[in-house]
Protein backbone atom coordinates (compact mmCIF):
# COMPACT_ATOMS: atom_id res chain seq x y z
CA UNK A 1 0.00 0.00 0.00
CA UNK A 2 2.87 2.36 0.82
CA UNK A 3 4.27 1.94 -2.70
CA UNK A 4 0.88 2.83 -4.16
CA UNK A 5 0.65 5.89 -1.93
CA UNK A 6 4.19 6.91 -2.87
CA UNK A 7 3.38 6.47 -6.57
CA UNK A 8 0.28 8.63 -6.12
CA UNK A 9 2.38 11.23 -4.33
CA UNK A 10 4.89 11.14 -7.19
CA UNK A 11 2.12 11.62 -9.73
CA UNK A 12 0.53 14.52 -7.88
CA UNK A 13 3.76 16.44 -7.29
CA UNK A 14 3.53 19.51 -9.51
CA UNK A 15 7.29 19.56 -10.16
CA UNK A 16 7.09 16.18 -11.88
CA UNK A 17 4.70 17.52 -14.51
CA UNK A 18 6.83 20.31 -15.97
CA UNK A 19 10.12 20.50 -17.81
CA UNK A 20 11.95 18.31 -20.32
CA UNK A 21 11.61 15.15 -18.20
CA UNK A 22 8.17 16.12 -16.87
CA UNK A 23 5.03 14.06 -17.35
CA UNK A 24 3.48 16.72 -19.61
CA UNK A 25 6.32 16.64 -22.12
CA UNK A 26 6.69 12.84 -22.03
CA UNK A 27 2.94 12.39 -22.46
CA UNK A 28 2.95 14.67 -25.53
CA UNK A 29 5.88 12.72 -26.97
CA UNK A 30 4.09 9.44 -26.30
CA UNK A 31 0.90 10.66 -27.98
CA UNK A 32 2.83 11.95 -31.00
CA UNK A 33 4.78 8.70 -31.38
CA UNK A 34 1.75 6.42 -31.10
CA UNK A 35 -0.43 8.77 -33.16
CA UNK A 36 2.09 8.96 -36.00
CA UNK A 37 2.71 5.20 -35.79
CA UNK A 38 -1.00 4.40 -35.88
CA UNK A 39 -1.80 6.83 -38.70
CA UNK A 40 1.05 5.61 -40.90
CA UNK A 41 0.34 1.92 -40.27
CA UNK A 42 -3.36 2.43 -41.06
CA UNK A 43 -2.41 4.25 -44.27
CA UNK A 44 -0.25 1.30 -45.28
CA UNK A 45 -2.20 -1.69 -43.96
CA UNK A 46 -5.84 -0.82 -44.60
CA UNK A 47 -5.73 -0.13 -48.38
CA UNK A 48 -3.63 -3.24 -48.95
CA UNK A 49 -5.97 -5.36 -46.81
CA UNK A 50 -9.07 -3.98 -48.53
CA UNK A 51 -7.61 -4.61 -51.97
CA UNK A 52 -6.47 -8.16 -51.08
CA UNK A 53 -9.78 -8.93 -49.38
CA UNK A 54 -11.78 -7.56 -52.30
CA UNK A 55 -9.78 -9.55 -54.84
CA UNK A 56 -9.63 -12.61 -52.59
CA UNK A 57 -5.91 -12.92 -53.21
CA UNK A 58 -2.91 -13.32 -50.93
CA UNK A 59 -5.04 -14.74 -48.12
CA UNK A 60 -2.33 -17.02 -46.73
CA UNK A 61 0.09 -14.10 -46.64
CA UNK A 62 -2.39 -11.71 -45.03
CA UNK A 63 -3.46 -14.21 -42.37
CA UNK A 64 0.03 -15.38 -41.46
CA UNK A 65 1.59 -11.93 -41.42
CA UNK A 66 0.36 -11.26 -37.88
CA UNK A 67 1.97 -14.48 -36.62
CA UNK A 68 5.22 -13.73 -38.42
CA UNK A 69 5.24 -10.19 -37.00
CA UNK A 70 5.11 -11.53 -33.45
CA UNK A 71 8.41 -13.34 -33.95
CA UNK A 72 10.32 -10.11 -34.61
CA UNK A 73 11.24 -8.31 -31.36
CA UNK A 74 10.29 -4.63 -31.55
CA UNK A 75 13.37 -3.77 -29.51
CA UNK A 76 15.63 -5.43 -32.10
CA UNK A 77 13.88 -3.61 -34.96
CA UNK A 78 14.25 -0.33 -33.10
CA UNK A 79 17.98 -0.79 -32.53
CA UNK A 80 18.53 -1.94 -36.13
CA UNK A 81 16.79 1.21 -37.38
CA UNK A 82 18.72 3.34 -34.91
CA UNK A 83 22.07 2.10 -36.25
CA UNK A 84 20.82 2.32 -39.85
CA UNK A 85 20.57 5.32 -42.14
CA UNK A 86 17.43 6.57 -40.31
CA UNK A 87 19.34 6.75 -37.02
CA UNK A 88 20.14 10.46 -36.88
CA UNK A 89 16.57 11.60 -37.59
CA UNK A 90 15.32 11.37 -34.05
CA UNK A 91 11.74 10.23 -33.76
CA UNK A 92 11.72 8.31 -37.07
CA UNK A 93 13.43 5.09 -35.97
CA UNK A 94 10.81 4.76 -33.22
CA UNK A 95 7.92 5.64 -35.51
CA UNK A 96 9.05 3.20 -38.20
CA UNK A 97 9.57 0.44 -35.60
CA UNK A 98 6.04 1.07 -34.31
CA UNK A 99 4.67 0.98 -37.87
CA UNK A 100 6.41 -2.34 -38.52
CA UNK A 101 4.94 -3.61 -35.25
CA UNK A 102 1.37 -2.48 -36.00
CA UNK A 103 1.01 -3.24 -39.71
CA UNK A 104 0.84 -7.07 -39.50
CA UNK A 105 -2.10 -7.37 -37.05
CA UNK A 106 -3.94 -4.45 -38.71
CA UNK A 107 -3.60 -6.06 -42.13
CA UNK A 108 -4.68 -9.47 -40.89
CA UNK A 109 -7.76 -8.15 -39.06
CA UNK A 110 -8.88 -5.93 -41.93
CA UNK A 111 -8.41 -8.76 -44.43
CA UNK A 112 -10.41 -11.15 -42.27
CA UNK A 113 -13.10 -8.47 -41.93
CA UNK A 114 -13.49 -7.98 -45.67
CA UNK A 115 -13.41 -11.71 -46.38
CA UNK A 116 -16.00 -12.23 -43.66
CA UNK A 117 -18.62 -10.26 -45.57
CA UNK A 118 -21.47 -12.56 -46.59
CA UNK A 119 -20.68 -13.87 -50.08
CA UNK A 120 -24.40 -13.78 -51.00
CA UNK A 121 -24.54 -10.05 -50.28
CA UNK A 122 -21.52 -9.45 -52.51
CA UNK A 123 -23.05 -11.58 -55.30
CA UNK A 124 -26.34 -9.68 -54.95
CA UNK A 125 -24.47 -6.38 -55.28
CA UNK A 126 -22.70 -7.66 -58.40
CA UNK A 127 -26.04 -8.85 -59.78
CA UNK A 128 -27.45 -5.36 -59.31
CA UNK A 129 -24.76 -4.17 -61.69
CA UNK A 130 -22.36 -2.62 -59.21
CA UNK A 131 -18.78 -2.30 -60.39
CA UNK A 132 -15.96 -3.80 -58.36
CA UNK A 133 -15.15 -0.40 -56.89
CA UNK A 134 -18.77 0.18 -55.90
CA UNK A 135 -19.00 -3.25 -54.28
CA UNK A 136 -15.90 -2.46 -52.24
CA UNK A 137 -16.96 1.05 -51.24
CA UNK A 138 -20.69 0.54 -50.67
CA UNK A 139 -20.98 -3.09 -49.56
CA UNK A 140 -17.75 -4.66 -48.35
CA UNK A 141 -16.29 -1.63 -46.56
CA UNK A 142 -19.41 -0.73 -44.52
CA UNK A 143 -20.03 -4.34 -43.57
CA UNK A 144 -16.39 -4.91 -42.60
CA UNK A 145 -16.22 -1.63 -40.67
CA UNK A 146 -16.92 -3.00 -37.17
CA UNK A 147 -14.13 -5.61 -37.45
CA UNK A 148 -11.87 -3.05 -39.07
CA UNK A 149 -12.38 -0.62 -36.20
CA UNK A 150 -11.77 -3.40 -33.68
CA UNK A 151 -8.46 -4.11 -35.39
CA UNK A 152 -7.48 -0.43 -35.29
CA UNK A 153 -8.49 -0.21 -31.61
CA UNK A 154 -6.41 -3.24 -30.63
CA UNK A 155 -3.45 -1.88 -32.60
CA UNK A 156 -3.79 1.55 -30.94
CA UNK A 157 -3.83 0.08 -27.43
CA UNK A 158 -0.84 -2.16 -28.18
CA UNK A 159 1.03 0.78 -29.70
CA UNK A 160 0.55 2.80 -26.51
CA UNK A 161 2.12 -0.02 -24.49
CA UNK A 162 4.84 -0.80 -27.02
CA UNK A 163 5.97 2.80 -27.49
CA UNK A 164 7.52 2.57 -24.00
CA UNK A 165 10.27 0.39 -25.51
CA UNK A 166 11.59 3.50 -27.27
CA UNK A 167 12.96 4.63 -23.90
CA UNK A 168 15.35 1.65 -23.84
CA UNK A 169 16.98 3.08 -26.94
CA UNK A 170 17.03 6.66 -25.66
CA UNK A 171 13.83 7.72 -27.42
CA UNK A 172 11.08 9.80 -25.87
CA UNK A 173 7.67 8.99 -24.43
CA UNK A 174 6.34 7.79 -21.09
CA UNK A 175 8.82 4.90 -21.10
CA UNK A 176 11.45 7.45 -20.06
CA UNK A 177 9.67 7.92 -16.74
CA UNK A 178 9.90 4.16 -16.19
CA UNK A 179 13.57 3.88 -17.17
CA UNK A 180 14.44 6.96 -15.08
CA UNK A 181 12.66 5.39 -12.11
CA UNK A 182 14.47 2.14 -12.80
CA UNK A 183 17.87 3.86 -12.79
CA UNK A 184 17.01 5.68 -9.56
CA UNK A 185 15.73 2.37 -8.05
CA UNK A 186 12.52 4.28 -7.34
CA UNK A 187 9.63 1.84 -7.43
CA UNK A 188 7.02 4.58 -6.90
CA UNK A 189 8.22 6.38 -10.02
CA UNK A 190 8.22 3.16 -12.08
CA UNK A 191 4.71 2.39 -10.86
CA UNK A 192 3.63 5.95 -11.67
CA UNK A 193 5.01 5.53 -15.20
CA UNK A 194 3.25 2.19 -15.64
CA UNK A 195 -0.01 3.68 -14.35
CA UNK A 196 0.29 6.56 -16.82
CA UNK A 197 0.83 4.14 -19.74
CA UNK A 198 -2.03 1.89 -18.64
CA UNK A 199 -4.28 4.92 -18.13
CA UNK A 200 -3.46 6.21 -21.59
CA UNK A 201 -4.18 2.76 -23.07
CA UNK A 202 -7.56 2.66 -21.31
CA UNK A 203 -8.31 6.20 -22.50
CA UNK A 204 -7.55 5.22 -26.10
CA UNK A 205 -9.76 2.15 -25.72
CA UNK A 206 -12.59 4.32 -24.35
CA UNK A 207 -12.17 6.80 -27.20
CA UNK A 208 -12.62 4.02 -29.76
CA UNK A 209 -15.66 2.70 -27.91
CA UNK A 210 -17.15 6.20 -28.08
CA UNK A 211 -16.44 6.44 -31.82
CA UNK A 212 -17.99 3.03 -32.38
CA UNK A 213 -21.12 4.11 -30.54
CA UNK A 214 -21.43 7.01 -32.98
CA UNK A 215 -21.05 4.82 -36.08
CA UNK A 216 -24.43 3.65 -37.41
CA UNK A 217 -25.01 0.26 -35.84
CA UNK A 218 -26.85 -1.47 -38.67
CA UNK A 219 -24.42 -4.32 -39.41
CA UNK A 220 -23.37 -4.88 -35.83
CA UNK A 221 -26.30 -6.97 -34.69
CA UNK A 222 -25.74 -9.41 -37.51
CA UNK A 223 -22.20 -10.21 -36.40
CA UNK A 224 -23.38 -11.95 -33.27
CA UNK A 225 -23.37 -15.70 -33.65
CA UNK B 1 53.40 -0.58 -35.38
CA UNK B 2 51.12 -2.58 -37.56
CA UNK B 3 48.20 -0.92 -39.29
CA UNK B 4 44.76 -1.75 -37.86
CA UNK B 5 43.28 -4.74 -39.69
CA UNK B 6 40.98 -3.76 -42.52
CA UNK B 7 38.29 -6.41 -42.04
CA UNK B 8 34.52 -6.17 -41.81
CA UNK B 9 34.74 -5.74 -38.02
CA UNK B 10 36.91 -2.66 -38.37
CA UNK B 11 34.63 -1.27 -41.08
CA UNK B 12 31.61 -1.97 -38.82
CA UNK B 13 29.61 -3.70 -41.53
CA UNK B 14 26.16 -5.18 -40.92
CA UNK B 15 27.02 -8.63 -42.20
CA UNK B 16 30.33 -9.89 -40.97
CA UNK B 17 31.67 -13.45 -41.11
CA UNK B 18 34.58 -12.54 -38.82
CA UNK B 19 32.11 -11.58 -36.14
CA UNK B 20 30.49 -14.99 -36.29
CA UNK B 21 33.81 -16.83 -36.09
CA UNK B 22 35.46 -14.63 -33.44
CA UNK B 23 32.43 -14.29 -31.12
CA UNK B 24 30.86 -17.71 -31.59
CA UNK B 25 31.22 -18.42 -27.87
CA UNK B 26 29.45 -15.23 -26.80
CA UNK B 27 26.68 -15.93 -29.30
CA UNK B 28 26.29 -19.52 -28.13
CA UNK B 29 26.10 -18.36 -24.49
CA UNK B 30 23.46 -15.78 -25.37
CA UNK B 31 21.40 -18.34 -27.30
CA UNK B 32 21.60 -20.79 -24.39
CA UNK B 33 20.53 -18.08 -21.93
CA UNK B 34 17.70 -17.07 -24.28
CA UNK B 35 16.51 -20.68 -24.53
CA UNK B 36 16.75 -21.21 -20.76
CA UNK B 37 14.71 -18.09 -20.02
CA UNK B 38 12.11 -19.01 -22.65
CA UNK B 39 11.89 -22.64 -21.57
CA UNK B 40 11.61 -21.86 -17.87
CA UNK B 41 8.96 -19.18 -18.49
CA UNK B 42 6.84 -21.44 -20.68
CA UNK B 43 7.11 -24.44 -18.34
CA UNK B 44 6.13 -22.34 -15.33
CA UNK B 45 3.45 -20.59 -17.38
CA UNK B 46 1.84 -23.92 -18.26
CA UNK B 47 2.18 -25.12 -14.66
CA UNK B 48 0.26 -22.05 -13.45
CA UNK B 49 -2.18 -21.74 -16.36
CA UNK B 50 -3.58 -25.29 -16.26
CA UNK B 51 -4.82 -25.14 -12.63
CA UNK B 52 -6.09 -21.59 -13.20
CA UNK B 53 -8.06 -22.64 -16.27
CA UNK B 54 -9.46 -25.69 -14.50
CA UNK B 55 -10.43 -23.55 -11.51
CA UNK B 56 -12.12 -21.01 -13.79
CA UNK B 57 -14.09 -23.86 -15.35
CA UNK B 58 -15.06 -25.73 -12.22
CA UNK B 59 -16.04 -22.69 -10.20
CA UNK B 60 -17.95 -20.28 -12.38
CA UNK B 61 -17.34 -17.38 -9.95
CA UNK B 62 -13.60 -17.70 -10.59
CA UNK B 63 -13.88 -17.34 -14.37
CA UNK B 64 -14.37 -13.57 -14.57
CA UNK B 65 -11.56 -12.62 -12.14
CA UNK B 66 -9.10 -15.11 -13.71
CA UNK B 67 -9.76 -13.84 -17.24
CA UNK B 68 -9.87 -10.22 -16.09
CA UNK B 69 -6.60 -10.30 -14.16
CA UNK B 70 -4.69 -12.18 -16.87
CA UNK B 71 -5.96 -9.71 -19.50
CA UNK B 72 -4.91 -6.70 -17.44
CA UNK B 73 -1.46 -8.27 -16.96
CA UNK B 74 -1.11 -8.43 -20.73
CA UNK B 75 -1.56 -4.66 -21.13
CA UNK B 76 1.31 -3.76 -18.78
CA UNK B 77 4.28 -2.67 -20.91
CA UNK B 78 7.16 -5.16 -20.69
CA UNK B 79 9.51 -2.43 -19.53
CA UNK B 80 7.20 -1.53 -16.64
CA UNK B 81 6.60 -5.18 -15.77
CA UNK B 82 10.30 -5.91 -15.35
CA UNK B 83 10.85 -2.67 -13.44
CA UNK B 84 7.93 -3.31 -11.09
CA UNK B 85 9.18 -6.81 -10.25
CA UNK B 86 12.61 -5.39 -9.40
CA UNK B 87 11.96 -4.89 -5.65
CA UNK B 88 10.76 -8.50 -5.41
CA UNK B 89 13.46 -10.31 -7.35
CA UNK B 90 16.38 -7.90 -7.70
CA UNK B 91 18.58 -7.95 -10.81
CA UNK B 92 18.16 -11.64 -11.54
CA UNK B 93 17.04 -14.10 -14.17
CA UNK B 94 14.05 -15.00 -11.96
CA UNK B 95 12.75 -11.47 -12.50
CA UNK B 96 12.65 -11.93 -16.27
CA UNK B 97 11.11 -15.40 -15.92
CA UNK B 98 8.43 -14.10 -13.53
CA UNK B 99 7.49 -11.28 -15.91
CA UNK B 100 7.32 -13.60 -18.90
CA UNK B 101 5.21 -16.14 -16.99
CA UNK B 102 2.71 -13.40 -16.20
CA UNK B 103 2.55 -12.44 -19.89
CA UNK B 104 2.10 -16.01 -21.12
CA UNK B 105 -0.81 -16.60 -18.71
CA UNK B 106 -3.32 -14.61 -20.78
CA UNK B 107 -2.74 -16.63 -23.94
CA UNK B 108 -2.46 -19.99 -22.20
CA UNK B 109 -5.53 -19.67 -19.94
CA UNK B 110 -7.72 -18.23 -22.70
CA UNK B 111 -6.88 -20.93 -25.23
CA UNK B 112 -7.14 -23.77 -22.74
CA UNK B 113 -10.58 -22.53 -21.65
CA UNK B 114 -11.68 -22.14 -25.27
CA UNK B 115 -10.50 -25.66 -26.01
CA UNK B 116 -12.31 -27.15 -23.00
CA UNK B 117 -15.48 -25.23 -23.83
CA UNK B 118 -15.39 -26.56 -27.39
CA UNK B 119 -15.59 -30.20 -26.27
CA UNK B 120 -18.99 -31.35 -27.60
CA UNK B 121 -21.55 -32.11 -24.91
CA UNK B 122 -22.44 -35.39 -26.64
CA UNK B 123 -18.93 -36.68 -26.07
CA UNK B 124 -19.04 -35.66 -22.43
CA UNK B 125 -22.40 -37.41 -21.94
CA UNK B 126 -21.16 -40.51 -23.76
CA UNK B 127 -18.12 -40.70 -21.48
CA UNK B 128 -20.31 -40.30 -18.39
CA UNK B 129 -22.60 -43.02 -19.71
CA UNK B 130 -19.57 -45.30 -19.97
CA UNK B 131 -18.98 -44.73 -16.27
CA UNK B 132 -16.21 -42.11 -16.41
CA UNK B 133 -15.84 -40.11 -13.19
CA UNK B 134 -15.10 -36.37 -13.31
CA UNK B 135 -11.30 -36.81 -13.01
CA UNK B 136 -11.08 -39.54 -15.63
CA UNK B 137 -13.41 -37.55 -17.89
CA UNK B 138 -11.09 -34.57 -17.61
CA UNK B 139 -7.83 -36.47 -18.12
CA UNK B 140 -8.92 -39.02 -20.72
CA UNK B 141 -11.50 -37.09 -22.72
CA UNK B 142 -11.62 -33.34 -22.19
CA UNK B 143 -7.91 -32.46 -21.96
CA UNK B 144 -6.89 -34.47 -25.06
CA UNK B 145 -9.72 -32.88 -27.04
CA UNK B 146 -8.73 -29.42 -25.81
CA UNK B 147 -5.11 -30.04 -26.73
CA UNK B 148 -5.10 -28.53 -30.26
CA UNK B 149 -6.52 -25.22 -29.01
CA UNK B 150 -4.21 -25.23 -25.98
CA UNK B 151 -1.19 -25.96 -28.17
CA UNK B 152 -2.16 -23.10 -30.49
CA UNK B 153 -2.05 -20.81 -27.45
CA UNK B 154 1.27 -22.29 -26.36
CA UNK B 155 2.78 -21.66 -29.80
CA UNK B 156 1.75 -17.99 -29.76
CA UNK B 157 3.01 -17.69 -26.17
CA UNK B 158 6.33 -19.29 -27.13
CA UNK B 159 6.88 -16.95 -30.07
CA UNK B 160 5.96 -13.87 -28.00
CA UNK B 161 8.15 -15.03 -25.11
CA UNK B 162 11.21 -15.51 -27.34
CA UNK B 163 10.78 -11.96 -28.59
CA UNK B 164 10.02 -10.44 -25.15
CA UNK B 165 13.11 -12.00 -23.55
CA UNK B 166 15.10 -9.28 -25.35
CA UNK B 167 13.57 -6.63 -23.05
CA UNK B 168 15.20 -8.50 -20.15
CA UNK B 169 18.37 -6.71 -21.28
CA UNK B 170 17.30 -3.85 -19.01
CA UNK B 171 18.25 -6.03 -16.02
CA UNK B 172 21.15 -7.74 -17.81
CA UNK B 173 19.32 -11.04 -18.34
CA UNK B 174 17.99 -10.75 -21.85
CA UNK B 175 19.77 -13.55 -23.72
CA UNK B 176 20.31 -12.23 -27.23
CA UNK B 177 18.75 -8.95 -26.05
CA UNK B 178 21.93 -8.29 -24.05
CA UNK B 179 23.94 -8.40 -27.28
CA UNK B 180 21.45 -6.09 -28.99
CA UNK B 181 21.56 -3.69 -26.05
CA UNK B 182 25.35 -3.57 -25.81
CA UNK B 183 25.60 -3.46 -29.61
CA UNK B 184 23.36 -0.40 -29.56
CA UNK B 185 25.53 1.37 -26.98
CA UNK B 186 28.75 0.62 -28.87
CA UNK B 187 27.26 1.13 -32.34
CA UNK B 188 28.26 -2.44 -33.28
CA UNK B 189 26.17 -3.21 -36.36
CA UNK B 190 27.22 -6.83 -36.94
CA UNK B 191 26.38 -7.77 -33.34
CA UNK B 192 22.92 -6.16 -33.44
CA UNK B 193 21.98 -7.74 -36.76
CA UNK B 194 23.32 -11.19 -35.88
CA UNK B 195 21.54 -11.25 -32.51
CA UNK B 196 18.28 -10.01 -34.06
CA UNK B 197 18.35 -12.63 -36.80
CA UNK B 198 19.16 -15.38 -34.28
CA UNK B 199 16.25 -14.21 -32.15
CA UNK B 200 13.80 -14.51 -35.06
CA UNK B 201 15.24 -17.92 -35.96
CA UNK B 202 14.75 -19.09 -32.36
CA UNK B 203 11.10 -17.98 -32.46
CA UNK B 204 10.48 -19.81 -35.74
CA UNK B 205 12.27 -22.92 -34.44
CA UNK B 206 10.20 -22.89 -31.22
CA UNK B 207 7.00 -22.56 -33.25
CA UNK B 208 7.89 -25.45 -35.56
CA UNK B 209 9.01 -27.62 -32.63
CA UNK B 210 5.70 -27.12 -30.84
CA UNK B 211 3.79 -27.73 -34.07
CA UNK B 212 5.64 -31.03 -34.42
CA UNK B 213 4.90 -31.93 -30.80
CA UNK B 214 1.24 -31.16 -31.36
CA UNK B 215 1.13 -33.44 -34.42
CA UNK B 216 2.70 -36.23 -32.39
CA UNK B 217 0.40 -35.73 -29.43
CA UNK B 218 -2.83 -35.52 -31.42
CA UNK B 219 -2.48 -38.09 -34.20
CA UNK B 220 -6.27 -38.13 -34.66
CA UNK B 221 -6.34 -34.59 -36.04
CA UNK B 222 -3.99 -35.44 -38.90
CA UNK B 223 -5.67 -35.35 -42.26
CA UNK B 224 -8.49 -33.30 -40.80
CA UNK B 225 -6.91 -29.89 -41.20
CA UNK B 226 -6.92 -29.59 -44.95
Amino acid sequence: MTTLAAAWAWLTTAAHWSGEDGIGHRLTEHLLLTGAGLALSCLIALPVALALGHLGRGGALAVNLANAGRAVPTFAVLVLLLLGPLGPYDPWPTVVALVLFAVPPLLTNAYVGVRGVDADVVRAARGMGMTGRQVLARVELPLALPLLLTGVRVAAVQLVATATVAALAGGGGLGRIITAGFNLASTPQVLAGAVLVAGLALLVEGLFEAVRALVPAAPRTRDRP
Amino acid sequence: MSAPPDDCLARNEWICGDYLSSRSEILADAVVQHLRLTGASLALGVAVAVPLALLARRRRWAAAPVLGVTTVLYTIPALAMFSLLLPVYGLSASLVVAGLVLYSLTLLVRNLLAGLDAVPDDIRRAARGLGYGPTRLLLAVELPLALPAAMAGLRIAAVSTVSLVTIGAIVGHGGLGNLIYSGMNTYFKAQVLTASVLCVLLAVAADLLLLGAQRLLTPWTRGQDR
